[in-house]
């Protein structure tokens, strides 16, 4: 295998990865107290695939997976949301390295960097590209555009931060540490 | 739980028949000329043009009906959302203000708005029929060969492929996880407490990752056995060549998009303005 080139567990988990992004984002929506909004649990999603696979693969489960979520349900695709999904899974898969989840320890200090990290590469998402894009391409007021950002990423700030954690901390669970057998005497 | 999907509907009209390339390279051309542009004449061509297209292709309007009332409903709410926020927003892109009625301050209604929301809108009525008859005219397979032939790399084409193989997978899966946690009493609707629904929604999720990270492991050992990747080239089973009617196409949908940026541009504005003599 060339380096440079992705791997076949990566293309299979952006597959894969994409496919169960857009069933979470149409069945598993928690209805939320905020009339006709949702507590998004694919975005939760997002950022552990972003952190077990690295930020190649959440980048590209973004693309894919909100581009074809809104064309499947919505007939057409709003570009500039979905290049926000890109971004943030993109930013959150660059703090892979660092959360090494693989290691089976999640203990609070990386809760609080894999927060930090998700917070900064949502405000940075959702506050500044999407209303960005919004403006750009589609000519709307800025006042509203940057409103339904700062809804929206607040919103999935929350969401992230909550199940997206919980998810981690479940899934570092279920790998087995480097130093977890003990000799017996 | 029975969320309607958009999916290929087969029939025999030459919108059919055209190459997957083909139609991927117009619908993005389509897509580019309509969000570049802010012409009312350029959009109103562009929506008459893809209702003409649509009605060739014979797909019924009953057949993608529960997106277009989405699509209405949204666009609804866009506009309202547009005038609370910005009811001057017109008046600052045309430079000029002709009130037609005065409600309270800055809330009034001037021709220039109402001209500059239907711009809008159109702009949105102009994409939306191609991207449906996109969507129902190509077959799945057919596009990720597209994919790969536009100069997408076949490793990702193979990947968004992958992803709309394993979506009705998915969501069996999903189904089957959810009605099991829920015959154990976990309930993700109004009817419990917000943080305790979040709490169940993780846990029916969690089990719907695992299986899906189960699945990934064997695909791509399926896929390593059978020496995926080896070569840097790829053939593709559903790949066609190009006819006559391809180039055709490509070419009137060429014509189309120069046109439409020379109109747009030629007075440096991407305005349409018919308020300014």
């Amino acid at each position: 295998m060339k380096g440079n080139q992705l791997s076949i567990k990566t293309i299979v988990a952006i597959g894969i990865g994409a496919a169960v992004f857009i069933i979470l984002a149409k069945f598993a929506a928690v209805p939320s107290p905020v009339p006709n909004t949702s507590i998004q649990t694919s975005y939760a999603f997002l950022a552990l695939m972003a952190v077990v696979f690295g930020p190649i693969a959440g980048g590209l489960i973004g693309l894919i997976g909100h581009a074809l979520n809104d064309a499947i349900s919505y007939g057409s695709v709003w570009w500039s949301w979905v290049a926000v999904s890109m971004i943030v899974g993109l930013l959150i898969g660059l703090a892979a390295k660092k959360l090494d989840i693989e290691s089976g320890i999640f203990n609070t200090k990386k809760i609080i960097t894999f927060n930090i990290v998700q917070v900064i590469a949502q405000g940075f998402g959702w506050f500044l590209v999407a209303p960005a894009l919004d403006i750009l391409i589609y000519a709307e007021p800025a006042n509203k555009v940057f409103l339904q950002g700062l809804f929206a990423g607040v919103s999935n700030m929350v969401t992230v931060g909550v199940i997206g954690t919980l998810l981690l901390a479940g899934y570092a669970k279920t790998r087995s540490r480097s130093n977890s057998l003990t000799r017996e005497l | 739980m029975a969320v309607e999907m958009l999916s290929y509907i087969d029939r025999k009209t030459p919108i059919h028949q055209l190459t997957g390339v083909t139609k991927l390279i117009c619908f993005i051309v389509w897509s580019s000329a309509a969000m570049l542009t802010y012409d009312t004449r350029i959009l109103a061509f562009l929506f008459i043009f893809s209702i003409v297209i649509f009605i060739v292709s014979k797909i019924k309007v009953s057949e993608v009906s529960f997106v277009l009332i989405f699509i209405l409903v949204f666009l609804f709410i866009n506009n309202m959302a547009i005038y609370l926020f910005s009811p001057q927003e017109g008046v600052k892109i045309y430079g000029s203000s002709h009130v037609l009625i005065e409600i309270a301050g800055r809330y009034n209604v001037t021709i220039e708005q109402i001209f500059y929301q239907c711009n809008v809108t159109l702009k949105y009525f102009a994409v939306i029929p191609i991207a449906l008859l996109f969507i129902v005219t190509t077959h799945p397979s057919e596009f990720a060969a597209s994919l790969n032939k536009i100069g997408v790399s076949y490793r990702i084409s193979y990947a968004v492929a992958l992803a709309l193989r394993y979506i009705p997978d998915v969501q069996r899966d999903f189904r089957t996880i959810a009605l099991s946690q829920q015959a154990r009493g976990i309930d993700m609707s109004k009817k419990e407490k917000l943080p305790i629904r979040i709490k169940n929604a993780a846990s029916i999720i969690f089990p719907l990752i695992l299986s899906s990270l189960d699945k990934i492991e064997t695909i791509s050992n399926a896929m390593e056995l059978r020496g995926f990747g080896k070569s840097n080239k790829r053939t593709w089973y559903s790949a066609r060549p190009f006819q006559r009617g391809d180039y055709v196409t490509l070419f009137v949908f060429g014509v189309i998009f120069v046109t439409a940026m020379v109109v747009t541009f030629h007075d440096g504005n991407r305005f349409y303005n018919p308020f300014e003599s």
